[in-house]
């Protein structure tokens, strides 16, 4: 396994509030990576600085072994893709157009899509299971229909680094599973796979690592065991977890929460 | 996520048959566009035939061609400028409109909701009454696209502020609203007897008496505009997904924006120092378009500029078949198909929000 996505000191302001602190990270390729921590913790700043979205007021971020600055915009986009939170296509287009999207980092200026584009919309739609509604407008989907079709636009890129916003939320619990499944499956192509999560039993469950943010910095890291510890949940969430053991032998799952 | 089987149908769609159903599309959009372009042309050439002193087609024709007499002169000067110029100008309202629409996500924005086209016309008024358009015939359209410009470089402004739909179409009626009072503030002032009728004649748009020069400087300002919209069509595909997701594909946001804020003032600036503000083209064509475009904004330019110019080639036949004398101006007969499309199109959103 190697890092791909590495945070070094970074820091980034808004004006005078600094909003990430101090970041030191990696982020493992063939892993999923779990951003955990409570609102307002700087879960999405340190997805958008990631992607050079913010500028870094210190530090630096590496990705693929090379700092953000030096990537050239279009080679940047083929490698890392972004999910940003409750996305939407603003105009009703056809899903499989939104999906092509996500091939524009690979085609030069006025070409149309070429067979390989074809080919990597079409696997992408597959793996999500929307390629029942690949001809139909986006308008016309449910909510959850959209949701998958907007996932496989970020894959259908094949970035080495996949970063998702809030992927899992508004989604029932069967697609929340499945979502998971399906950042899971990419993570065993070798995708670097970071994602930040609003439902604590669902990281824990089904991350290999958890990073937990607080104000900006980062307040715990590692196996789901350790960054969400009774200690660190504590100190951090300000709540104590019942812990239910998994009997298929699993990892124990977090049940249900209360305030200490 | 739902399994295959709880859809019933088959996971994976056949490739071919998905390829198929795309380029069927894109084939429908691209048939449109034809049809346009030849209903352009037809409109077109009907302006061509129509007019005060009555000269036979052939004669027009040939006149065209080698300019000799009276029929050479009608054509050549005075028949042929109007005809092109319908069509330049429909051009470049109708490409605009598509891609103002593309950069604010919205269907409302257009040139001349937006104000764009009223300051067009302030620039223009400023450069024609204080004797500015006689020190070089290049000044004319830039006040015009400099008035374009100075709009649009506002709206923009506030909507990277956040400003949502109906902040920008407000903005744009009270920008309209103070570019039409200082144009007539300026024509008050200026020593000119016809004052009055020459303001109708810039807030209501006219082809009329325009000359080969008009189109000669309004041609290759309008193609240049047009040009740099097309270089942002891409990035205005991108901008669907939102600003971030655009950026995380590798689009330069801030030069799409400038892009299509500079291309549309070029385009509208120039054809509004021709002929006036012409209202509700930019508006209605690329709405009528979208679905034939499979609601892209990047094949939404093309047809929309072909359709912009049927629009106004057909109005500027129209104008002259319900009012031989020359009475009646090109802007009222947009205006009168534009407005209450305009009113529907809001009653539309306020039912789907």
């Amino acid at each position: 396994m190697s890092a791909t996505l590495i945070f070094e000191n970074a820091a980034v302001r808004y004006g005078a509030r600094q909003v990430l602190n101090d970041i030191s990270l990696q982020f493992e390729a063939g892993a999923v990576t779990g951003i955990v921590g409570p609102n307002g913790a700087g879960k999405t700043t340190l997805l958008r600085a990631a992607l050079g979205l913010l500028p870094l007021a210190s530090g630096t971020v590496r990705v693929l072994n090379k700092p953000l600055a030096m990537w050239p915009r279009g080679a940047l986009a083929r490698a890392v893709a972004y999910l940003p939170q409750g996305g939407e296509a603003k105009w009703p287009m056809l899903a499989r157009e939104v999906v092509m999207l996500g091939r524009l980092p690979h085609r030069p200026a006025f070409a149309a899509p070429q067979a390989t584009d074809d080919r990597a919309v079409s696997e992408a739609l597959a793996r999500c299971d929307a390629g029942a509604f690949a001809e139909r407008r986006m308008d016309e989907l449910s909510a959850g229909e959209r949701t998958r079709v907007l996932f496989a636009r970020a894959l259908a890129t094949g970035a080495p680094v996949l970063l998702a916003d809030e992927p899992a939320a508004f989604l029932d619990p069967a697609h929340q599973l499945r979502l998971m499944d399906l950042l899971r499956e990419e993570a065993r192509r070798g995708t670097t796979v970071a994602v930040t999560l609003h439902d604590l039993p669902l990281a824990a469950r089904h991350c290999d690592e958890i990073v937990v943010l607080q104000e900006g910095r980062v307040a715990a890291d590692g196996a789901p065991d350790i960054a969400l510890s009774d200690e660190a949940l504590a100190r951090v969430f300000g709540v104590a977890a019942l812990r239910v053991p998994d009997p298929g032998g699993g990892r124990d799952a977090l049940a249900s929460f209360r305030r200490v | 996520m739902r399994t295959a089987a709880a859809t019933g149908t088959e996971p994976r769609v056949d490739d071919t048959v998905a390829l198929g159903r795309a380029s069927i599309g894109e084939a429908r959009g691209t048939r449109v566009a034809v049809a346009l372009a030849a209903l352009a042309l037809g409109f077109a050439c009907w302006s061509f035939l129509l007019g005060p002193y009555d000269l036979s087609p052939r004669a027009l024709f040939t006149g065209v061609l080698d300019g000799q007499g009276v029929a050479g002169v009608i054509a050549q000067q005075i028949r042929f400028p109007r005809a092109a110029l319908a069509l330049v100008i429909g051009a470049a309202l109708g490409g605009s409109g598509a891609a103002l629409q593309g950069l604010f996500c919205n269907p409302l924005a257009s040139p001349d909701v937006t104000g764009v086209t009223s300051t067009a016309g302030l620039g223009a008024v400023l450069a024609l009454y204080f004797g500015l358009a006689a020190i070089h015939p290049a000044i004319l359209p830039a006040f015009a696209i400099a008035g374009a410009l100075a709009t649009a470089g506002i709206l923009y402004l506030l909507s990277r502020r956040g400003a949502g739909v109906v902040a920008l179409i407000l903005a744009g009626v009270a920008i309209a609203s103070f570019a039409t009072a200082l144009t007539a503030l300026a024509l008050s002032f200026s020593a000119n007897p016809y004052a009055m009728s020459e303001m109708v004649l810039w807030m209501m748009g006219s082809l009329k008496d325009r000359t080969l020069d008009d189109l000669a400087y309004a041609l290759p300002l309008v193609a240049v505009g047009l040009a740099l919209l097309m270089t942002a069509a891409r990035g205005l595909d991108a901008l669907t997904l939102g600003e971030d997701a655009a950026k995380s594909l590798g689009v330069d946001v801030a030069s799409v924006r400038g892009r299509v804020i500079v291309g549309v003032a070029l385009a509208t600036g120039a054809a509004t120092a021709v002929a006036g503000s012409i209202g509700f083209v930019g508006l209605v064509v690329p709405h009528l378009l979208r679905p034939f475009c499979g609601y892209r904004p990047a094949q939404l330019i093309v047809p929309s500029a072909i359709g912009g110019a049927a629009l106004v080639a057909a109005a500027d036949v129209a104008v002259r078949l319900i009012a031989p004398d020359g009475q009646l101006l090109l802007g009222v007969v947009t205006a009168m198909l534009g407005a209450p499309f305009f009113l529907w199109l809001i009653l539309k959103m306020k039912r789907e929000p």
